[in-house]
């Protein structure tokens, strides 16, 4: 099971990580190709969530971590001590599970970044929010109201605000932890659709419990088990026929 | 006795307790109002008090009340919650955090006779300034300190940890995070935190008998430069404040008036503390609104 490619904007070698004394991520080679989706699957406490949390280093918000290996971000070892983090960050975006956004305005919520960044010119931030929020198929939704607060819009269009928060700092990858797992049915397909367009330009990686939506959205699928990596390969052999037999115990329902 | 009994008594027993503290208040505030109103008048509170004679106004207490207010803020309100913030967001949590923390309870639970009898050691004798109003401001700081880090630090808690990761992961710093997400989410909570504070100094009496004294100079309010003798500005003159006032002419008044005055100055006080009450919860809210985008 070893892939070798040579567009990876991500390659994680012999990644160790410890929560005090628990081993939760053992030994994991991990490459991550450009403008791919990445979906990383695994039943609750395999360490699907705490893998993608190294990639911009959010982990490291959690005590007692301790890392070891390599995880190289367009070449350069992201666990080197003199890594820029909001460098990293503003490259590595991230959206979480619950539609996180901030008691502000939907305009400032999507401004803050850049403006905290050093955009202060109105006109420059304005074309950066708009952006944004037309990536995320949100303008017409809003554009009446930039002013009103984020919290008042629904959950759906909550996540998609938040997804238009991390575009607005220019990253190349996007992170998305469980981004539809608080959704509706609906919300979630908008989420979806907004995926496949959006990595025409990011790389996405995703971590979901929903295996349909793996499938249904993803270039290359991850399982893991018990903080071990068992199988990356394209989606479509994942799901029709992964090589490892507790893969396939997982997606057919055996276990997890 | 069965659950919906029980829960019928319980029901009714909050009420009773409900019932008692609104008319203990309602009661309290009436018969200071009823009896305060009496005797004041625009005069009342324009002239200045008398050592001897009947007739005597509150004047110069009134605007040392707020003055000494003014002063105590200034300084507790930066340093509790920069205190208050490294506490939440800097401290590591371990045993010196917990000592630190164990600490800051004790000192908020000093009494204030004592914080007074500490003023009159540290900032009256050793400094050799006398009774000031800075001397008053830094003694009531130290009792009103703790209990801003405590709530700085409570309302930092509170605000949710996705905020903070939200804002971490756009690659924000931790200062600009805490700059602008957390404070401006706790901010609420540190305003009311703030108003219980500024109502404890304002009616404290204890703490600013030996360190602001009982006595105002004379006193000249067109005279604005802050280190002129008779500037009302001037934060090393004594000051005696309302609620010392009340306390010292019905200890020791000379003045025959001593009722009218003593129950004419209780009901400005009240009245002052809730006006400042609902003006701090106004501003605070219109600042609110304006951070949050709420209307």
């Amino acid at each position: 099971m070893v892939l070798t490619y040579t567009n990876e904007i991500f390659d994680i070698n012999d990644l160790n990580l410890w929560y005090a004394d628990h081993h939760a991520l053992k030994s994991i080679h991990f490459p991550i190709i450009k403008k791919e989706v990445t979906a990383i699957i695994g039943p609750s406490g395999c360490g699907k969530s705490t893998f993608i949390k190294t990639l911009n280093l959010m982990i490291k918000m959690v005590p007692n971590v301790k890392m070891s290996g390599e995880i190289n971000y367009n070449g350069k070892n992201i666990l080197n001590s003199k890594m820029d983090l909001v460098e990293l960050r503003k490259n590595v975006g991230m959206v979480f599970q619950k539609g996180n956004p901030f008691p502000q305005s939907i305009f400032d919520n999507v401004a803050y970044g850049p403006r905290i960044h050093g955009i202060t010119k109105r006109k420059h931030l304005e074309e950066i929010v708009i952006k944004a929020l037309m990536d995320v198929a949100l303008w017409d939704e809003v554009k009446d109201r930039l002013n009103a607060p984020a919290l008042g819009l629904s959950g759906g269009q909550q996540q998609r605000l938040c997804i238009a928060r991390a575009l607005a700092t220019k990253p190349d990858v996007i992170l998305m932890d469980e981004p539809t797992s608080a959704l509706d049915p609906i919300s979630t397909l908008a989420i979806e659709e907004l995926i496949l367009e959006l990595k025409e330009k990011y790389t996405i990686v995703i971590v979901t419990h929903n295996m349909q939506q793996a499938a249904r959205v993803s270039d290359k699928t991850a399982f893991f088990l018990m903080g071990e990596l068992i199988e990356l390969d394209e989606t479509s052999k994942i799901f029709s026929k992964p090589e490892d037999e507790r893969t396939e115990g997982y997606i057919t329902g055996r276990f997890g | 006795m069965n659950a919906k009994v029980a829960d019928r008594v319980a029901t009714g027993v909050f009420i009773v307790i409900a019932f008692i503290i609104v008319s203990v208040l309602i009661g309290l505030f009436s018969f200071i109002l009823y009896h305060g109103f009496q005797h004041v008048s625009l005069k009342f509170l324009t002239t200045p008090s008398s050592n001897m004679s009947a007739g005597g106004g509150i004047r110069d207490q009134l605007f040392n009340s707020f003055y000494v207010l003014f002063i105590t803020m200034l300084i507790t309100v930066p340093l509790g919650v920069g205190g208050g913030v490294y506490m939440a967001e800097y401290a590591r949590p371990g045993r010196i955090t917990n000592i630190i923390r164990s600490c800051i309870e004790v000192l908020a639970s000093l009494p204030s006779i004592v914080i007074g009898l500490f003023g009159l050691l540290m900032f009256v004798t050793l400094t050799g300034w006398g009774y000031t109003i800075l001397g008053g401001a830094l003694a009531l700081t130290v009792f009103n300190l703790p209990v801003m880090v405590r709530v700085t630090e409570d309302a930092i808690h509170s605000v949710p940890r996705d905020l903070k990761e939200a804002s971490l992961a756009l690659g924000i710093t931790h200062w600009h995070t805490i700059k602008t997400i957390l404070l401006p989410s706790a901010f609420p909570t540190i305003l009311t935190g703030g108003i219980l504070a500024a109502g404890r100094v304002f009616g404290e009496a204890a703490a600013l008998l030996f360190t602001a004294g009982l006595s105002t100079p004379r006193l000249d309010y067109t005279d604005w430069n802050p280190f002129s003798q008779i500037s009302p500005l001037n934060i090393f003159r004594p000051a005696e404040t309302l609620a010392v006032h009340i306390w010292s002419i019905n200890t020791q008044g000379l003045i025959p008036d001593v009722d009218a005055v003593s129950n004419g100055s209780a009901a400005v006080l009240i009245l002052s503390v809730l006006l400042f009450n609902l003006l701090a919860r106004w501003i605070g809210s219109l600042i609110h609104k304006k951070v949050t985008a709420t209307k």
